[in-house]
């Protein structure tokens, strides 16, 4: 019974990884052999410079970059801006803080598709189109991060930074050297769906950039969609390699992954 | 009386300029994200609302219209029916689908006691990456004459050149959606399923309980919350179905996989009518609340809570 159930569950993970299969099969053949008629499972022909010639090709290695630093930015900003946030919320009093909260919640429910009409309505009059702080800026401001954490900070013992503040530390002494350190594993988890959120982000790339020097990845792939006579290998190319980062943390820290999405309904389900 | 009043005052004061320096310092760790906010959500949303009542293609200044934008898409504008049509009827399969197999799944690899974190992943990877790449993938499987109409001419059964069938059409960005996604519902009904006490399970046996019995009557009213968080957040993200839709069909043939999403770009960014775009992002907008208000009054009905 249980030996089936093992057998019977591999079968159905291999036909779901079966796309992944797809994909880097058809990196290594010549574009000719990809839309042979009937479709061959396994390379014919093995191209194994595919990879090579794609990096020359199309500026695949310019959209990397590109990605890298929109996400590795947009994380940046939204860990320093939700931390500082989210320490006020949990541990300081001040006028207004109740109703300033359920603002920030509120904003939570706001879809994307919805600002993006208004977002590149502010992003074309500051002239940041086609510019990285267009593409990073709108995107690093979301309040998602100030609940995460402020939810991670109440849970710490106040008398841990009690006797600092008792010998006259600032509280911004207190949040670096005492709070932060021990809210890593929030903070690396904010950091983690934050950095993959906008490594995958394709809307807002596509509204604000047009050129081809500031194109991530997402948006890269599109632009070659429809080159004359579709070079389908360079495009799987470029599709597994815009899918490295992702399978490799999702493997690296399926531990935090699987806490994180846990977590998530926690947050809003109870 | 006046005796306490001298004895208190001192303290409350001392207080007050404790409570001063903690809001000051608290304006100074708000600002930043409140300056963030303010710029980038709270002033946009007030933009769209004035957007969606005034006539602005771009180059010139937008015009003040009333509700004429509303108007025209309740009563003119025949695409809209059509549009909100796919939008309800993509997310009312897809949800159903996504809730089905992300449990099915759930239950399956919960059942299991090695390697559960292996099959976690394996069905959470395309979550990790993105749905432009995935879609993709998909495209070329389904291209005329590419692997899945070989697949379908094999097993005899003639449905060739699924994207372009708009009958069909629809059901490719349901397929590519969810396989897509649906790892991320998965790991949540597991790790719900996980948090089930062992112990309720095993009383329930012993009462001779069969395994669809404490499927029915104890793990899934026990998961129900996380089950109807889940439902929620599918419908609020499939209601804003766009990526797929861009790369395998651009919401044809015809107007066939046009959903609300992707009718507020192709409107805003290739009609350039930013304000009728508005409109319709306003309708997504009130469709998403209503619908977030329906499930909060239905909860009562299913969901239940251990307190």
């Amino acid at each position: 019974m249980t030996v089936v159930s093992y057998c019977g569950l591999t079968l159905v993970a291999l036909a779901f990884l079966f796309p992944f299969f797809w994909m880097i099969t058809n990196t290594i053949r010549p574009n000719a052999e990809v839309l042979a008629v009937p479709p061959r499972l396994l390379p014919e022909e093995y191209a194994w410079d595919t990879f090579a010639k794609a990096w020359n090709e199309l500026p695949f290695g310019r959209f990397f970059i590109n990605s890298f630093v929109v996400a590795g930015s947009v994380t940046v900003i939204t860990v320093l801006v939700s931390t500082l946030s989210a320490y006020a919320f949990a541990r300081l009093r001040f006028p207004g803080r109740g109703g300033l909260l359920t603002t920030y919640l509120a904003t939570l429910m706001i879809p994307q598709v919805m600002l993006v009409i208004p977002l590149f309505l502010i992003v074309s009059r500051a002239g940041l189109t086609n510019t990285y702080l267009g593409m990073i800026l709108p995107m690093a401001f979301s309040s998602f991060g100030a609940f995460l954490l402020r939810q991670f900070f109440l849970s710490i013992p106040k008398e841990l930074e009690e006797a600092a503040l008792i010998d006259g530390a600032s509280r911004l002494r207190v949040l670096v050297s005492i709070i932060v350190p021990v809210s890593l594993p929030a903070i690396g988890l904010l950091s983690l769906f934050t950095f993959i959120g906008q490594w995958n982000n394709f809307l807002w790339p596509l509204i604000v950039v047009d050129d081809t020097a500031h194109a991530t990845l997402p948006l890269g792939l599109t632009m070659f969609q429809t080159q004359q006579g579709t070079a389908w290998n360079f495009i799987m190319a470029g599709a597994t390699l815009s899918m490295i980062p992702g399978i490799i943390l999702a493997i690296g820290l399926q531990q935090l992954i699987y806490r994180g999405i846990a977590m998530s309904s926690g947050f809003g389900g109870r | 009386m006046s005796q306490t009043e001298i004895r208190t005052r001192p303290a409350g004061r001392r207080r007050h300029r404790l409570f001063n320096t903690e809001a000051h310092t608290a304006l100074v760790f708000l600002l930043p994200s409140f300056l963030g906010l303010l710029i980038f959500l709270i002033l946009p949303i007030a933009a769209s609302l004035a957007l969606s009542f005034s006539n602005w293609s771009l180059l010139s200044e937008p015009r003040f219209v009333g509700l004429s934008n509303y108007i025209r898409l309740l009563t003119v504008d025949p695409a809209f029916f059509n549009v909100l049509g796919n939008t309800l009827f993509f997310t009312v399969e897809y949800v159903i689908l996504n809730l089905v197999v992300a449990l099915g799944l759930a239950t399956w690899i919960a059942s299991l006691k090695r390697a559960q974190r292996w099959f976690r992943v394996v069905f959470f990877l395309p979550t990790f990456t993105p749905s432009i790449a995935v879609s993709m993938v998909w495209l070329l499987m389904f291209t005329p004459g590419g692997l899945v109409d070989a697949v379908f001419r094999t097993l005899g059964v003639h449905f060739p050149n699924l994207l372009i069938n708009p009958h069909l059409a629809m059901q490719v960005i349901v397929i590519v959606t969810l396989w897509g996604n649906v790892g991320y519902n998965l790991i949540l009904f597991n790790a719900a399923l996980d948090l089930v006490p062992q112990s309720y399970l095993d009383a329930a046996e012993i009462d001779g309980a069969g395994p669809w019995q404490r499927f029915w009557k104890i793990r899934l009213p026990l998961i129900s919350p996380t089950l109807f968080f889940g439902v929620v957040m599918t419908a609020i993200t499939s209601l804003q179905v766009f990526d797929q839709i861009f790369v395998l069909t651009r919401g044809g043939p015809g107007s066939a996989t046009a959903t609300l999403g992707f009718a507020i770009y192709q409107y805003g960014f290739t009609n350039y009518q930013m304000g009728y775009a508005s409109a319709l992002a306003w309708v997504m907008f009130i469709i998403i609340m209503a619908l977030t208000a329906l499930q909060f009054w239905l909860q009562r009905k299913w969901v239940h809570y251990d307190s």
